[in-house]
């Protein structure tokens, strides 16, 4: 199988806001599926208890606003009023519940309304620790347990530790395949096209996991064996993308632009843990010791000690690229306001950096692209001195 | 409006009372009392003033600096260097005040923080917030967070969590920074005087259900939170408070009278509205006024709740510090979900027998606004009562439009009016 059948299935599945897959594995399978809101869930979880995780990252640039925008004011941001739309709409019928993680005043009030707008369903707001001691810990422990025996009630299906093993052991081996995907973007960018790798992001918010991670290793297997040019263009970080989506456009936009986005924060709950998670006697133990202890810097999570922005300085570093493009949704309060504390950490490295907003309906890609065609420019000529 | 606001005794007692706090922080590093930044809900002033601490809210300072029409500089200051238009403008009004020298509301230099202390309460912003000073100030930071109440109510794993962080890490944070152990039973001491003022500001608040109202519990609702949402609660100054307003209140109830406002008493109340929301701080005056010449009482509000629910029974309760302390932070009102947000309303809108709701929709406070427009529908269809719904900002003058806020006021007057004539 060549990319561009892989790619053009995940470019089906990410049009798709009528959720067929998730229809048809329902009733291949039986079981249930519960739609998530970024940034991240521990789906180890929800899978264990025979449910399909489904991350529902708004509608994108392919819906139309009818009654969503009666629900938020003109200076909340666009993936709440879209989720609201699909769910008004019926699209999200098919899900069973809903997880809200805790990233955003905005993200969190969503799920109060959605426990007034569908009373019938199962509706849980997940609060995530942003103190990482014993405390936090143990607090965290208790959500998770919560959390696993609701699942469990609506399944029907218990989380053995050797259902939740396995579980891990299934994201594990998609997590490995997607760092890999990642490190074949840096090393060869030509043969991993950044709107290709993020349209295999987003099947991974549907498929089940085992399926996505083969659809990784045929597209590994296959964009290594591709012939594409190796262009002239100026190495970048995205950052900043990490809740409401940008459109496709937008990402093609960027990477037309003359950049190679070698790392990027959209999708971000696949990738939020660095590495593998223990498998052993306390699985449930090791989840909540993979957050606590193993996960990425993101504006959505507190940052002890004065190391802000480090996270992001190394990732330059490590990717060796060449600047940062800060890509925020508007109103993104997590975002835009630690945008000047990324930005502070750059400027004491020497790094250059642009920044723009957009929504995830933008249509009007175009000053997106000069802008970051602009930044490349400016790093070709002048190099970090931009 | 008049040139000469007729001052209450209560009135005087705050004004001394801020005016003193501020010249003793003005005077923190000639003294060598140490510093602590903090923000209102989830405020643990008993803590700190057990510690002999001195604290400082930069919500206040922000709110301050709107009213006296300085916020729009530190905002556009803070925009200047950076800081994104989208974004909440209390912490841009902060971060510009500080750039440009860090005065506070009287006109002293605030000092700078020996401590911030992150109590992350029902708003995601303070935590940036305090990451941002935190990397302009390089002052240590110590974290207490607080769940929030998705279910609408407090779970044991809930208290525990933010008992234990004040027991573990917050105490031994404020220990390091005053060079003091805690005394417990100066804090017991504070709690129960906390408690005491507690009882005397609920007396105020229910004191709306009489007719006619002797308080507005938004315009002036504003001043009464001053002493109990700062620097004050567990002072005997603000017990004092809080005793001599009950008293006037007292007063007016015996006397048929209406709160005193800056136009003078407002006896003749013709529309009982709750409101929802903060108000804009950088027209606060033309904004009341808006209402006071419509006749308009508001006899119940939640953002003079975002410090303290205590109307709905909560106490500090000097047997379980901490488990206190703990419940206080995890019970302030944006802390709630938006169903339980709702019954909140809807239970003003038949205790205080209101007209109508009103939202103040503040466009740089997501924690309050998110969710508004959903839970004005179901006041309206739960309660029967009409509601309006006005968009401004705190402390942005950029977002406050007198002309369009008046415009759907007065529709919203003439429709009550309609409905009580057709009722």
């Amino acid at each position: 199988m060549g990319t561009q059948d892989i790619i053009d299935r995940c470019e089906r599945i990410y049009r798709d806001l009528d959720f067929a897959y998730v229809h048809e594995w329902k009733a291949r399978t039986g079981g249930k599926a519960v739609g998530f809101m970024p940034v991240y869930v521990p789906r180890e979880l929800i899978h264990a208890a025979g449910i399909l995780p489904v991350g529902i990252m708004g509608g994108g640039d392919d819906v139309e606003i009818i009654r969503g925008d009666a629900y938020f004011q003109s200076y909340i941001c666009h993936i709440p009023r879209s989720t609201v739309e699909l769910g008004l709409a019926g699209k999200l019928d098919v899900l069973d519940g809903m997880l809200f993680p805790a990233i955003c005043d905005v993200i969190r009030n969503l799920s109060g309304m959605w426990q007034m707008m569908f009373a019938h369903k199962y509706v849980r707001y997940l609060d995530f620790p942003q103190t990482f001691n014993d405390a936090g810990r143990e607090f965290y422990r208790a959500e998770m347990a919560e959390l696993l025996v609701d699942l469990e009630a609506l399944s029907g299906i218990q989380a053995t530790p050797e259902r939740l093993n396995a579980s891990i052991a299934l994201y594990n081996a998609n997590r490995r395949a997607l760092a890999e995907l990642y490190d074949l973007r840096s090393a060869e960018p030509q043969r991993v096209p950044t709107s290709e790798l993020y349209l295999l992001l987003r099947a991974g918010n549907v498929l089940e996991v085992s399926e996505h991670t083969v659809m990784l290793q045929q597209y590994l297997a296959a964009a290594r064996a591709s012939q594409r040019p190796l262009r002239d263009n100026v190495r970048v970080v995205a950052s900043g993308l990490f809740c409401e989506q940008p459109p496709l456009s937008m990402v093609r936009a960027m990477e037309n632009s003359g950049c190679y986005i070698v790392d990027d924060d959209w999708v971000l709950g696949a990738r939020y843990q660095l590495h593998d998670t223990a498998t052993g006697a306390n699985p449930l133990g090791a989840i909540v010791d993979a957050y606590m202890s193993d996960t990425v810097a993101t504006a959505t999570r507190y940052v002890e000690g004065d190391d802000k922005g480090a996270f992001l300085v190394e990732q330059v570093r490590s990717r060796n690229a060449e600047g940062v493009i800060f890509a925020a949704a508007s109103f993104c309060d997590p975002a835009l306001l630690d945008r000047p504390m990324g930005q502070k950490a750059l400027a004491d490295a020497g790094i250059p950096y642009t920044a723009f907003t957009y929504s995830e309906n933008t249509g009007q890609v175009q000053v997106i692209k000069e802008q970051a065609g602009t930044f490349a420019d400016s790093i070709k000529l002048w190099g970090a001195v931009a | 409006m008049n040139a000469e606001v007729q001052k209450e005794e209560s009135m005087v007692l705050q004004k001394k009372m801020i005016g003193e706090h501020f010249e003793t922080l003005s005077k923190a590093g000639e003294s060598g009392r140490k510093v602590v930044y903090t923000f209102v809900p989830g405020n643990l002033n008993e803590l700190i003033l057990a510690f002999d601490l001195l604290p400082v809210h930069p919500e206040v300072n922000a709110l301050q600096s709107g009213m006296r029409k300085l916020s729009g500089d530190y905002i556009q200051e803070a925009e200047k260097q950076g800081h994104s238009e989208d974004v909440c403008t209390y912490v841009k009004c902060d971060i510009g005040m500080l750039k440009k020298g860090n005065i506070g509301p009287t006109g002293e230099k605030l000092p700078p923080p020996d401590l911030l202390l992150l109590s992350y309460t029902g708003c995601f912003t303070f935590m940036k917030w305090f990451e941002l000073l935190k990397q302009e100030s390089g002052c240590p930071v110590v974290m207490l967070q607080v769940p929030y109440q998705a279910e609408g109510k407090i779970t044991p794993s809930q208290r525990e969590f933010v008992a234990r962080q004040l027991r573990d890490v917050v105490v031994p944070a404020l220990e390091q920074v005053s060079g003091k152990k805690l005394d417990e039973d100066r804090l017991k001491e504070l709690l129960a005087s906390s408690a005491r003022a507690e009882d005397d500001l609920v007396y105020v608040w229910e004191s709306a259900k009489h007719k006619p109202s002797p308080i507005d519990a938004y315009f002036v609702g504003v001043y009464y939170i001053g002493p109990i949402f700062t620097a004050f609660r567990g002072l005997p100054s603000c017990e004092a408070y809080y005793r001599e307003l009950r008293r006037e209140v007292d007063f007016r109830i015996a006397h048929g009278m209406g709160p005193t406002t800056p136009e003078g008493e407002l006896r003749q109340q013709k529309y009982r509205i709750v409101v929802e929301g903060p108000p804009n701080w950088t027209s606060f005056r033309d904004f009341w006024k808006i209402f006071h010449d419509e006749g308009v009482v508001m006899v119940a509000s939640t953002y003079t709740k975002v410090g303290g629910l205590y109307e709905q029974g909560f106490r500090h309760d000097p047997a379980r510090p901490f488990e206190t302390l703990a419940e206080y932070c995890l019970g302030c009102y944006t802390n709630r979900n938006l169903p339980a947000r709702v019954d909140i309303i809807a239970k003003y809108v038949e205790e205080y027998e209101a007209d109508g709701i009103l939202f103040n929709s503040i466009k740089s406070c997501n924690s309050f606004s998110a969710g508004q427009l959903m839970m004005l529908r179901e006041l309206e269809k739960r309660t029967g009562k009409a509601g309006a719904f006005i968009e401004s900002d705190l402390v942005d003058p950029r977002y406050f439009s007198a002309a369009n806020i008046k415009n759907r006021l007065e529709s919203y007057f003439q429709m009550l009016e309609a409905k009580r004539q057709a009722a």
